[in-house]
């Protein structure tokens, strides 16, 4: 009975008795969920087109923010030594893009055009791969030490009520949702946007009507890039360019099973609930167990739901047969 | 020329069934336990048990279990680490708890323990499958990680978390704790290590094995000829666990002595030996074993050449290190996507017809 009185009813009377501080979970609980749904972005549109499961786009955002954090502070690269012209940020934002696109291609070039057709498992293992290879070459490039970044985005806080709330965030959600309405737009009314909505429904139908695949995967993995540098961005202004940057990853993949593999919309929801869900439970629930419940809730709470519906809130229905 | 079967007729089912039905196979083993048996112990130095040998073996166990789940039933898991985990405390609690029970008892319950909870984990892969499952067992993962961290009890209530392995004796031989000389250690490794591999090579050949291969190449089909899916994956899911626990319990007693249990078999560790069996060969009993020596020695190697022999800094040498690693990875995956021990088939096929080319 204490025990239930303990689990069941006492941290549904304390959300209950202080609206506002609950309020204030809830909130920092979207904001880290954005930040996961960005990541996890990257990770539907390769899925989508290429139907590879890119364990690399955590590596991508590091990279994104160290060639950034490079280009802003004139780092020469392989050498440490800072005596290029210090960039403004948005032409360094611009040139890393562009960086970003490179690699998109030298992806496509090298990893994944000798492996078409390969099982899903082995592709799957080449971005593990690629991971490593990314992570020891962004770091001989520019040094392994936590660099600061900062790109202009203001900082600070105010109150609503009681209710503190970060700047920082608040210009994090909006850049993040200006993302998902650009990306929205380009895929739904532009003619490569259909051309990659072609891709994503059927690779043989695609290639049949006439649509360069090989094209379509590098202007995939580019976008990716692009959502990657944005995640870099975000987790690199607010924690610090470094190592531990790769592993939100692994955060992002019980985002990526809660809203599906192939759901663009999927990946936004399950980031939220994914975020407030852990900030909830970790504040609410935590104490109960000594804390540090954040690392494994998101992914019990996913294999809670997926136990229900196992294509994921939004993914495609699974069809099976023989 | 060598490797010709010509000249050997089987002459009853037994032999046609052989696991070496070719007597140069029989030849080749020979020579290789009596190498594993005699020369590597007369040769080798506390080094070479210590970094090489034993890692090779405990990770070639561990490979055997995920490959019996990935490789045979076809259910992608990265819970390896979490599991090796299971078996490690297992093992730890069995031997301080029950001071006289005897070892090898120990490292078996602690497989079977591992096994338990393993088949909790596999209960829903049932719903689940392809890269959900696989999500779904970073849960495992990271959850038995957090366990294992955050309940002292787990650790004997030890102020610093580590777990330390008391020193115990296998027929009057010190083979755990500070004092056990590591070839005694390395010698005990391989005959466990080799016996727990012929059973699982005869267990993947017989009925069992078929309905797990059943499993993999469709599940659904296999469901319609009357396999049944429940039964046969969570099979799978328990006897993988019990070998990755005894190979976690044997990275504890045998190999390190004292670990901090998150941080020794952390998600790498998953990677680590999800990486063995795939250079080695998914479906393969010889692949884990090639596998896990190319895994672990290939670093040493590297670091070896890049800072002995180029005179390279440390630092520049590990992301150098990350770079080969990975480019070596996906060389690899290009290369030949079924793993070394399809190039060794290959190799013997060729030999066999040599020198015409069909």
């Amino acid at each position: 009975m204490e025990f239930l009185n303990l689990v069941l009813v006492a941290p549904i009377v304390d959300m209950i008795e202080y609206p506002s501080f609950f309020i204030e979970v809830v909130f920092g609980g979207l904001m880290s969920g954005v930040m996961y749904s960005l990541v996890a972005l990257g990770f539907v549109l390769i899925f989508k087109a290429s139907g590879v499961f890119n364990f690399s786009q955590g590596v991508f955002a590091l990279f994104a923010a160290l060639t950034l954090v490079g280009l802003m502070t004139g780092t020469v690269p392989f050498t440490l030594n800072k005596s290029l012209p210090e960039l403004p940020a948005w032409v360094a934002i611009i040139l890393t893009f562009i960086v970003m696109i490179g690699l998109a291609i030298a992806v496509e070039r090298i990893v994944l055009r000798p492996l078409v057709n390969q099982d899903h498992i082995i592709m799957f293992m080449s971005t593990i791969g690629l991971a490593f290879v990314l992570e020891g070459l962004g770091d001989t490039i520019w040094g392994s030490e936590v660099k600061a970044l900062d790109v202009g985005i203001p900082t600070g806080n105010f109150l609503i009520g009681e209710i503190q709330i970060q700047i920082f965030d608040l210009w994090a959600a909006g850049i993040a949702a200006f993302l998902v309405v650009v990306l929205a737009v380009f895929f739904q009314y532009t003619r490569t946007g259909r051309a990659l909505r072609a891709v994503a429904d059927d690779h043989q139908a695609a290639l049949s009507v006439g649509i360069p695949l090989k094209n379509i995967w590098i202007i995939v993995w580019s976008v990716a890039g692009l959502v990657a540098l944005v995640a870099g961005i975000m987790w690199g202004s607010k924690s610090g360019v470094q190592f531990s940057l790769s592993l939100i990853a692994l955060k992002a993949l019980p985002v990526l099973i809660l809203g599906g593999f192939t759901s663009v919309p999927g990946a936004i929801v399950g980031g939220l609930i994914i975020g407030v869900g852990e900030k909830v439970a970790e504040v609410y629930w935590g104490p109960l167990v000594d804390g540090a419940i954040e690392n494994w809730f998101a992914y019990v709470l996913a294999l809670v739901f997926l136990l229900f519906r196992p294509q994921g809130l939004f993914g495609d229905k699974i069809i099976e047969r023989v | 020329m060598l490797y010709r079967e010509s000249g050997q007729f089987k002459t009853s089912y037994s032999a046609d069934q052989a696991i070496f039905p070719i007597r140069q196979d029989n030849w080749a083993m020979v020579v290789f336990l009596l190498v594993a048996f005699i020369a590597v112990p007369y040769f080798g130095t506390e080094y070479f048990f210590q970094a090489i040998m034993i890692p090779v073996l405990i990770f070639a166990l561990a490979a055997t279990g995920l490959n019996i789940l990935t490789g045979y039933c076809g259910q992608l898991s990265l819970g390896t680490g979490g599991f090796m985990a299971v078996g490690a405390v297992a093992c730890y609690k069995l031997t301080t708890g029950f001071p006289e029970m005897n070892f090898v008892l120990v490292l078996l319950l602690s497989g079977i323990i591992t096994a338990g909870v393993g088949l909790l984990f596999g209960i829903p892969s049932l719903r689940i499958k392809g890269f959900y499952l696989a999500v779904a067992t970073l849960a495992a993962q990271f959850f038995l990680s957090w366990l294992f961290n955050k309940v002292a009890w787990f650790q004997n209530y030890t102020p610093s978390g580590t777990i330390t392995m008391p020193p115990r004796e296998v027929f009057g031989i010190a083979v755990t704790g500070a004092n056990a000389d590591a070839m005694d250690r390395y010698l005990f490794c391989l005959v466990f290590v080799l016996i727990l591999a012929m059973a699982a090579k005869n267990l993947v050949r017989g009925p069992i094995g078929r309905s797990w291969m059943a499993i993999r190449d469709m599940d659904i089909a296999a469901e319609l000829i009357g396999f049944r899916p429940f039964q046969t994956k969570l099979m799978a899911f328990s006897v993988s666990s019990f070998y990755v626990g005894v190979a976690g319990a044997m990275a504890l007693s045998l190999w390190l002595g004292s670990v901090e249990t998150a941080e020794a078999f952390d998600i790498n560790v998953s990677f680590q030996v999800l990486f063995i069996i795939i250079i080695g060969g998914l479906g393969s009993m010889m692949g884990s074993f090639v596998g896990a020596a190319f895994i672990i020695l290939m670093p040493i190697v590297l670091t070896n050449v890049m800072v002995g022999a180029l005179g390279m800094q440390a630092v520049t040498a590990k992301h150098f290190e990350f770079m080969f690693f990975g480019g070596l990875i996906i060389f690899f995956l290009i290369v030949e996507p079924h793993g070394i021990a399809r190039l060794w088939q290959i190799a013997k096929e060729k030999l066999r017809i040599w020198p015409f080319p069909h």
